[in-house]
């Protein structure tokens, strides 16, 4: 019985983790319709740039997070402004093949620049360090750390998303980029600002990757699937909902590595299937979608 | 000078002239009405007017500055606010954040705000939480009226703000008009009920096949050179 527990709270902490690759995801798909097949790389990227940072500047990882931060919005802000911008219209393939062109790019420059080698962050006692919960579970302080950013972060973007001029200014060209002109709203600029604060989200999650686990130029993509597995599970357009599908996803991963670890990434897939199935719109789609 | 002209105004959807030479003036103060049967190229106008499709800059002049090739999101600023065809509000907004989202591009002092469009249509503060697909036409159509107004605009487009609503539904938005009017802004009101624009505009243009037909004042036309105008021969 502890055994099932301690999967079910393991579980949901992974899922955190899961959710904090979906949410930067979830709101370029929300604001702008970006299907981003680079997002798994872009979080690789960012986690190396994190590395970079502690490395040269003797930085401990959650430091060099906060330097990196400010860098990475304009590093976004400007990809969407000069690059990303031009794709977006009404044929859906051209952002599809140019983030797959700058997945290709990442991955490469990053291989060529770091080398194949695994990397980590690393941050000294706290990476080991755990809570009891008694009866034998223990819960890693940092993967709470990552459930407990990732519910910061959510909180952070309903926040923009709902209280905000700029978030209605999101919402208004998500719902009628045309009528939305009409408002005065430069939607090319809001789209740079949702890719800059994406690239925030995405920061964060780069830093738990690289704490939580190694990282190499590769490991991209598998990033990517979880992230899109998260935001379809949980429903298109709600950062909730996409919490939601991370702990779906999580949860999924590690019963499933309780019944058998061969198990683990397969009953991560099955559950995503599963709800495709029986909610095609996923599990707390946004109402007026 | 008048406040909007247009000079041989075109628009074209790809391939496809949907506007031929169009002339027309709108002075401060005045609303002009166009109307025209469907396809005549009334909404292309409006949206060719608003930045929605571009074109020569010197084929739309407001105060005599050419704007013809500036895109929507600057018209707006210059003080020129369109109220689309079928309302067209944001679905994820609420009523008041439509309102809001109206004064996003222009914000400019003037006479509306959100408490003077709610006394100009108070049933809009009465559902200002409500998600606007729960509201009727009616009430759709006046929160895509007060949703322009809340930039100041000079000059109020309005394209077919009757259709499908009730006739004292487009009694009691027609009667807003003249308050509209009072705070100073132009309009030009794009409308296929005849009767209904005759009564607000102080001169009427007439469009058919893309082309300008007829235009003078209502008390000017006669029926009879209206229904050739709006059909044809």
């Amino acid at each position: 019985m502890t055994g099932w527990l301690d999967a079910l709270i393991q579980g949901v902490l992974l899922g955190g983790l899961y959710a904090l690759f979906a949410a930067g995801l979830s709101l370029m798909f929300g604001v702008m319709r970006l299907v981003n097949l680079a997002h798994g790389d872009l979080i690789v990227l960012a986690a190396f740039a994190i590395l970079l940072l502690a490395g040269k500047l003797g930085l401990d990882p959650f430091v060099a997070a906060l330097v990196a931060i400010p860098i990475l919005f304009v590093v976004g802000l400007a990809l969407q402004h000069v690059l990303l911008n031009r794709t977006l219209g009404r044929d859906l393939l051209p952002p599809l093949l140019v983030t797959f062109g700058l997945s290709i790019i990442i991955q490469n420059g990053l291989l060529q620049i770091f080398s194949a080698d695994s990397q980590r962050l690393r941050s000294g006692a706290i990476e080991t360090a755990s809570i009891a919960l008694g009866g034998g579970i223990a819960v890693g302080v940092v993967p709470l750390l990552t459930l407990l950013s990732t519910i910061a972060v959510i909180l952070f973007l309903n926040l923009v998303f709902y209280r905000t001029p700029i978030g209605r200014a999101f919402r208004a060209t998500s719902d009628d980029l045309e009528v939305s002109q009409l408002m005065g709203i430069d939607h090319r600029r809001i789209f740079a600002m949702a890719m800059g604060l994406a690239f925030v989200v995405i920061t964060i999650a780069a830093l738990y990757l690289g704490m939580r686990a190694n990282f190499d130029p590769t490991i991209g993509p598998a990033r990517l699937l979880y992230a899109f597995e998260a935001v379809i599970i949980g429903g298109l357009g709600s950062f909730w909902g996409t919490l939601a599908g991370g702990i779906v996803l999580g949860l999924a991963q590690t019963i499933g590595a309780r019944i058998d670890p061969e198990w683990q990434i397969l009953s991560g897939h099955l559950a995503f299937l599963v709800v495709l199935v029986l909610r095609p719109r996923g599990l707390f789609p946004r109402a007026l979608d | 000078m008048a406040l909007l002209e247009t000079r041989k105004l075109t628009a074209f959807y790809g391939d496809f002239q949907a506007l031929y030479g169009i002339d027309t003036l709108l002075d401060a103060g005045e609303t002009i009405a166009i109307i025209g049967a469907n396809g005549a190229g009334k909404s292309t106008f409006l949206k060719a007017i608003a930045g929605l499709i571009q074109g020569p800059a010197d084929s739309v002049l407001l105060d005599g500055r050419p704007i013809g090739s500036r895109a929507a999101a600057d018209i707006v600023k210059l003080g020129v606010a369109l109220v689309p065809e079928g309302r067209r509000l944001f679905p994820s907004l609420t009523v008041e954040e439509n309102l809001l989202i109206g004064g996003y591009g222009r914000k400019m002092p003037g006479p509306w705000s959100l408490d003077r469009v709610y006394s100009l249509f108070p049933v809009l503060k009465e559902r200002r939480s409500s998600a606007t697909p729960t509201l009727s036409g009616g009430q759709q159509q006046m929160a895509a009226i007060g949703r322009a107004l809340m930039s100041n605009p000079r000059i109020l487009l309005c394209d077919e703000i009757s259709l499908g609503l009730a006739p004292i539904i487009i009694a009691g938005i027609y009667g807003a008009l003249p308050q509209i009017k009072a705070e100073g802004t132009s309009v030009v009101v794009v409308e296929q009920d005849i009767v209904q624009a005759m009564k607000v505009a102080d001169r009427v243009y007439c469009f058919q096949e893309g082309r300008l037909s007829l235009s003078g004042r209502p008390q000017e036309l006669t029926r009879e050179q209206i229904h050739r105008a709006y059909f044809g021969s």
